[in-house]
């Protein structure tokens, strides 16, 4: 590029940051700023009721202080997570935060001067007034590169975003040429992290070197592995870090558009997405000669239609040409015959929005984090039977346990950690022996799980592992485009011996039979969901096939998880005359009293939901669940 | 009845207006025109393949093959019981079974009244408030059978409340 182009880059992008940071100081103004959490997971928690009660309480006071709306920090144990910035106060960010604490909040520490310490999460910067961030035990773990600014900027506003250092790598990358920053992602290390784990750069270089025009970028924010939300967490948080990385993988391969693939289920995502690309447009980060540079690049937002296979990148193409999701054989590759057959790049939302920071700090601060192999970042979503569910950021290399114990900070309940399901519907469930394994592409793909997207769900001793099997069976067996025949017909025939399974009705060498479908689904299979479809089955008879030996040979559920297997019994020694609890939230009305006041479960009725469990007072715990149901004593 | 399909032809062609001529853009059309209908009657998926100048089987192909498409018509209030994986382990199953009792409908139908359609969704991605269920695109975490009564119940209110304010 010309020296006078460049220095056209560099002015331009400096008149625009200057311009976002006056407009960002003027609302300031030097109030405390209130900022609320309102991603998908905030919003389940009630976070708009909380954003409605505290501009309502600003309104009564007549206070103008900014309200913020925010995405998501991956403390969403936490949420809805209120962070209030007074001037002379560190950031404080609060925790389950309801309308009356929020009232209090205002009136208290905004109106006052009582930081309300009894609601407190932690403070973002260490001070000698309350505990910070970086005290928690998984401060040690964490290392936030992509979540950076996730939860602590307002997705909704470009300014904020450019005021926190957005876009400066792309001003910097359109002063590069294109070779030079694919050696930079080459040297970075970076692997895609959709799960398959190939190497972005050489992604890209093939792309470049490919001719036909125009070129595609898409990126794959298909996220649709039951149990992973890090895609939508940056979706809703951090949109225009994805575009920004978007928009330097377009200069680098010299593609001319991008698309931006979201899963219809995550309504919020798209909705969010559409405004940055709204906002970019308008600042012409997006468009004709970008920056003023000779680079145009224009990105649309294609939602999806519910279709897990989708996620496959041939399946996704066709998906966006109108077509069903059926995936084609490759190679050919995306990379040459992609889009309408023109050469596409293909990245995960966390692989593009790793782009920015390696262009930013260099390949090689990003690759000083994580192992030999695997460099970088990887962030978790954290899910289940934990402590701390939400969002993991950590390096390459940790250890399962580290993430589940330091980070997660355990079980709930002081029960029993059995294993753990990670990499979604193609991936498996490791038990304890496997919690000191490092997290990287290949020691997970070795111990007969994957990477996957990153969804990680923990199960302790109530749950049941012929039933998760079964579980994932159910879900690729629904989700198989149909288009081979092992993958079509083999699933169901293994979700049907599953099913049988866990009635107690199966027999001993159908284990036998599982096995030998389940190469036989891996091996005729074309695309990763049917490649992949029997791992969670072979993992879990890998690890835990006493747990099906005892469906089979007793009858007996030994996490007491299966309906067909258990039955619901109140000890009459321990139920007390003069409580009702379970009667009352019975759902079918399958509780009654007998002539002395004891209650009595009619298993006829009962629908096995539990509901009497929960509702029966811990100081008498007369409700028990019996597996095999024969153990219930007959009434009299 | 023709006077019904009559109105669905004019709606959807109202909506065709607005898309270029392109098969890359059928997707985005069937969502837009199940927004406005809230679901796809065999006149719109007429009317989509004639603009697009495709075979009828190949919309009738594409409305099939992805779960968001519905060829009936949803109730007015929509039930989405999450069946990830968090969901399902924290008795998502159960939430389902509750739901289908009290309503009395499978999953993929609606209540005779169309009061409200019930249906299963892969993941909503609320995994830490497991087991969800979306009642009208709103997320409610940890819904179990006492809440689903609590959620129908917040619902007969409601009703009620707008029957006494009609009187």
């Amino acid at each position: 590029m010309k020296a006078t182009r460049r220095q056209s880059v560099v002015s331009t992008f400096q008149e625009i940051k200057s311009q976002a940071e006056s407009r960002w100081r003027e609302l300031q103004g030097g109030k405390p700023v209130i900022m609320v959490g309102v991603a998908t997971c905030g919003r389940a928690a009630g976070a708009l009721e909380v954003l409605r009660a505290i501009k309502g309480e600003l309104k009564r006071q007549r206070l103008d202080c900014p309200v913020v709306e925010v995405g998501c920090m991956g403390h969403c144990y936490a949420e809805p997570i209120v962070t209030i910035s007074k001037p002379g106060y560190p950031p404080i960010c609060y925790r389950q935060v309801n309308p009356v604490i929020a009232q209090r909040l205002i009136r208290e520490f905004i109106l006052g001067d009582d930081p309300c310490l009894e609601f407190v999460l932690g403070a973002l910067e260490e001070n000698d007034l309350v505990p910070s961030f970086s005290d928690f035990p998984r401060a040690k773990f964490e290392k936030k590169v992509i979540l950076k600014n996730c939860g602590h900027i307002d997705p909704g506003q470009i300014d904020h975003y450019i005021v926190n250092g957005g876009y400066a790598a792309l001003a910097k990358a359109l002063q590069l040429k294109p070779e030079e920053i694919i050696n930079e992602v080459k040297r970075s290390g970076l692997r895609g992290r959709g799960g398959a784990g190939f190497p972005t750069g050489e992604k890209w270089k093939i792309c470049r070197q490919t001719s036909g025009e125009p070129k595609y970028v898409i990126c794959n924010g298909d996220e649709g592995d039951p149990g992973a939300f890090m895609d939508r967490a940056i979706l809703e948080s951090d949109p225009h870090s994805l575009l920004e990385g978007m928009l330097i993988a377009g200069y680098a391969t010299g593609a001319r558009y991008g698309y931006i693939y979201v899963r219809a289920e995550y309504p919020l995502a798209v909705r969010r997405a559409r405004l940055a690309l709204r906002q970019a447009r308008k600042l012409n980060l997006l468009g004709n000669n970008i920056l003023g540079s000779d680079f145009s690049f224009d990105i649309k937002l294609f939602q999806g239609s519910g279709a897990f296979v989708c996620g496959e990148e041939t399946a996704l193409i066709a998906s966006l040409e109108g077509e069903p999701g059926n995936p084609h054989y490759r190679p050919p590759y995306p990379t040459t015959n992609g889009l309408y057959g023109k050469p596409t790049v293909i990245n995960n939302v966390k692989t593009l929005a790793c782009i920015p920071h390696i262009i930013q700090n260099g390949a090689k601060w990003f690759a000083s984090t994580g192992t030999e192999g695997s460099k970088g970042t990887a962030v978790f979503a954290l899910a289940g039977k934990v402590v701390n569910t939400g969002l993991a950021e950590v390096a390459m290399g940790t250890t399962l346990r580290q993430v589940i114990f330091d980070v997660g900070s355990g079980i709930p309940g002081g029960k029993r950690f059995k294993a753990v399901q990670i990499g979604g519907p193609s991936g498996g469930c490791l038990p304890e022996s496997a919690l000191d394994l490092p997290i990287d592409f290949d020691s997970l793909t070795q111990a007969g799980a994957m990477m996957g997207s990153g969804g990680m769900i923990v199960l302790d001793e109530d749950d049941c592992m012929v039933e998760i099997a079964r579980y994932f069976l159910e879900f690729t067996q629904r989700e198989s485009c149909g288009k081979c025949t092992f993958c079509r017909l083999g699933t169901k025939q293994m979700l049907e011996v599953l099913d049988e399974f866990t009635k107690g009705k199966g027999k001993i060498k159908d284990l036998d039979m599982l096995i030998e479908l389940a190469e036989d689904i891996k091996a005729g299979s074309l695309c990763g969901l049917g490649k992949t479809a029997p791992n969670p089955v072979l993992s879990t008879l890998r690890f835990f096939r006493d747990e099906y030996e005892a469906h089979i040979k007793e009858g007996r559920c030994p996490a007491l998880m299966c309906r067909d297997l258990i039955a619901y019994y109140i000890i009459p020694e321990k139920c007390e005359r003069s409580c009702d609890a379970c009667v009352g939230t019975c759902t079918v009305e399958a509780i009654s009293a007998n002539e002395k006041r004891i209650k009595v479960i009619d298993q006829e009725k009962c629908v096995k939901c539990g509901t009497c469990l929960s509702a029966c007072p811990p100081q008498y715990n007369a409700v028990v669940k019996l597996s095999p149901p024969s153990q219930v004593p007959a009434s009299k | 009845m023709t006077e019904e399909k009559a109105k669905v032809k004019h709606r959807t062609r109202r909506i065709l207006n607005r898309f270029g001529r392109k098969r890359g853009n059928l997707i985005p059309i069937l969502q837009k025109v199940q927004g406005e209908l809230g679901y796809l009657p065999r006149e719109a998926m007429l009317e989509v393949a004639q603009f697009l100048d495709t075979p009828e089987i190949d919309v009738y192909g594409v409305v099939t093959f992805y779960n968001q498409f519905r060829l009936n018509p949803p109730g007015k209030h929509s039930i989405r019981v999450c069946l990830g994986t968090a969901c399902h382990m924290k008795g998502g199953y159960i939430t389902l079974d509750a739901w289908k009792r009290r309503l009395a409908i499978d999953r993929g139908q609606a209540t005779p009244d169309r009061e409200f359609d019930l249906d299963t969704v892969a993941c909503v991605g609320c995994c830490v408030m497991a087991p969800v269920t979306v009642v009208d695109d709103k997320p409610e975490g940890k819904v179990e059978p006492t809440k689903v009564d609590g959620i129908l119940l917040s619902f007969e209110r409601e009703r009620e409340r707008q029957g006494e304010e009609r009187r």
